[in-house]
């Protein structure tokens, strides 16, 4: 593709991550890990790519996003930043799920290679975001989903799925649960494997510069990416007590 | 054509998602979109259901704003920001959105308090602040007299709520009568049609100990809880509740002691100038008190139309405006929300 700069960005799990793309090759990437403050760290992440790839935010013709699942208040900041940087500058605005991301990486980096492979995120609450993939290598990213995202009590997984090969915190987070598929240490940080890319990616939380390099191989393949609703998968009554107290009771 | 800065404020502390577009102290547009429906069944406000509100009407309200004032985002000088107090999930979909609109644009960005920005939105309708105002704030969060010297960079609490906002007292009231949720407008026109006097509720922290230890402070939760005892011995008895008398004479009570403090304050601190500001000053029974009471004591009253009293963007944009006419220093990058953001903090 010609004549594409995408900026990249997700939110949806504990990495707070930003790359730009050029169509061909990434170039440049900065993610902070571990961070709480999304709203604090992703504008300075976007300010950073820019100035290391010299370019201005008017060069930016795309924005992708990841879409969750993951903890709705982070979710928010990464695609009101998204949608809003697409306006300002007369971008087109692309959304993913954020764990065809982290399947993608899981096939990319090469610790996944054939079969199917499972994607299981830290939910909050002691449940998962979690979907199936198949891996095909004729598919863009190599992956094809099987089924929508769901939010489940990893207990309540099918033991062949959590037999899976497994991309995500699920595992680290539920050993009890992942007992087999979860994958070894040294397959939890890849080396840079992505064109253009100085930087690896772990198989524990999303990488924009993988989520820039799926969008552009959707793209290519005539898909045109373009929803960017965020996938909740609960309704705002089902959120924990602690942050659905109603601000103006009438209960007094 | 007037001149000035053009700046673009975002509103997103509560319900409603509001982005308004001044030109130095004109104001352009005032675009809100309001998620309070959503939020009727609740009977109060449910943080998430305001946060997602606020992420679909962010962009389009953006949108909207531009359009209706034939403003190009390249033509912004500022974009400014509420960045507390207030709902923290809801304030930051606005915060994420300028910072994202500033760094695209290349623009300052000014992340501003919320009541600071109700007191500079009346520079909008009635020009600039006299230096000191003092500012009555009420509304479904907040309740406080302010002595504002310069609402750029010095604002002193007197006094505020001890326990419920007034807003907050017209919700739970209005619960009580079987009047919908929000509740102020409710009360308000139900009061029209009852007697103010009919019944003699209390006037918190007015009188004794009370009066001498919070002179400027205010209590509208015993007032709440006289209303519903007085409901439920009515109820009891079996006879009839008078709806529009309790109603007025509830709205009385809340708007008599808001009132009197104000004047009170305002004689206290040598100011003649008092603006009225937030949900509850667009009360009319508070409109028409606070007239009389000024009237008598020769104070100015300022009190800007009902849609700039409510939480909307154009108090934010008319507050940035004021700060970059005053030089003041623009907020970085990394600039956090502060659902807690003390009064006397101005910018964040």
């Amino acid at each position: 593709m010609s004549d594409v700069l995408l900026l990249a960005i997700d939110t949806s799990t504990s990495a707070i991550t930003v790359a730009l793309h050029d169509g061909s090759s990434v170039l440049a990437e900065a993610t902070t890990l571990g961070a709480r403050g999304h709203a604090e760290h992703l504008a300075p992440g976007i300010r950073t790519v820019l100035d290391r790839a010299g370019v201005t935010p008017t060069d930016v013709t795309h924005v992708a996003v990841g879409l969750g699942p993951g903890p709705f208040t982070g979710l928010r900041v990464g695609i009101v930043t998204a949608r809003t940087f697409a306006l300002a500058v007369g971008a087109r605005v692309h959304g993913l799920c954020s764990l065809d991301v982290l399947a993608h990486q899981g096939v990319v980096s090469g610790a996944v290679s054939g079969g199917e492979l499972l994607v299981a995120t830290d939910a909050r609450r002691k449940e998962v975001y979690w979907s199936r993939y198949a891996v095909e290598p004729a598919q863009p990213g190599g992956i094809r989903r099987i089924g929508d995202p769901t939010v489940s009590r990893p207990a309540d997984l099918d033991a062949d799925v959590v037999a899976l090969p497994t991309v995500g915190r699920g595992p680290q987070l539920y050993p009890d649960v992942w007992t087999a598929g979860i994958l070894s240490p040294g397959e939890l940080r890849s080396a840079p494997v992505l064109p253009g890319s100085s930087e690896g990616f772990g198989l524990i939380d999303v990488s924009a510069a993988a989520l820039a390099e799926l969008v552009i191989q959707r793209l290519a393949a005539g898909d045109p990416v373009d929803e960017h609703e965020p996938f909740y998968l609960r309704r705002p009554d089902a959120v924990p007590s602690a942050s659905s107290a109603i601000a103006r009771s009438a209960l007094g | 054509m007037t001149d000035g800065p053009l700046v673009l404020g975002i509103e997103t502390s509560c319900d409603e998602t509001g982005v308004g577009i001044v030109r130095g102290q004109t104001l352009l547009v005032d675009a809100v979109a309001s998620s309070v429906d959503e939020h009727a069944r609740f009977g109060g406000v449910v943080p998430e259901v305001a946060s997602r509100a606020h992420l679909e009407a962010m962009v389009p309200t953006i949108e909207r704003a531009c359009r209706e004032a034939g403003v190009r985002l390249q033509d912004l000088d500022a974009i400014a920001v509420t960045a507390g107090p207030g709902l923290a999930g809801a304030l930051l979909v606005g915060v994420a959105s300028a910072k994202s609109l500033a760094l695209a644009l290349g623009t300052p960005l000014y992340g501003v308090n919320h009541l600071a920005s109700h007191v500079a939105v009346d520079v909008v309708e009635h020009g600039p602040l006299p230096e000191p105002t003092m500012a009555l704030l009420v509304s479904g969060g907040h309740s406080s007299l302010l002595l504002v010297p310069d609402v750029t960079r010095d604002i002193r609490s007197l006094g505020s709520t001890l326990d419920d906002a007034a807003g907050e007292a017209f919700d739970k009231v209005a619960r009580v009568l079987g009047l919908p949720f929000p509740g102020g407008p409710f009360i308000d026109r139900a009061a029209r049609d009852g007697n103010r006097i009919a019944i003699d509720f209390p006037r918190g922290l007015t009188s004794g100990k009370d009066r001498q230890h919070h002179e400027f402070d205010f209590s509208f939760s015993g007032l709440k809880t006289a209303v519903a005892r007085w409901v439920q011995l009515r109820e009891q008895a079996g006879e009839a509740v008078p709806v529009n008398d309790v109603a007025a004479s509830f709205q009385e009570a809340v708007v008599d002691v808001l009132t009197r403090k104000a004047v009170r304050a305002c004689a206290a601190n040598g100011v003649d100038d008092l603006l009225l500001g937030g949900g509850v000053a667009a009360n009319s029974r508070l409109r028409a008190l606070a007239q009389e009471r000024c009237d008598v004591a020769g104070i100015r009253l300022r009190v800007p139309r009902p849609g700039l009293c409510t939480d909307n963007g154009a108090m934010v944009a008319a507050l940035g405006a004021q700060l970059v006419d005053r030089g003041r220093t623009p907020s970085r990058l990394d600039l956090p929300t502060d659902s807690s953001m003390p009064v006397q903090q101005v910018q964040a």
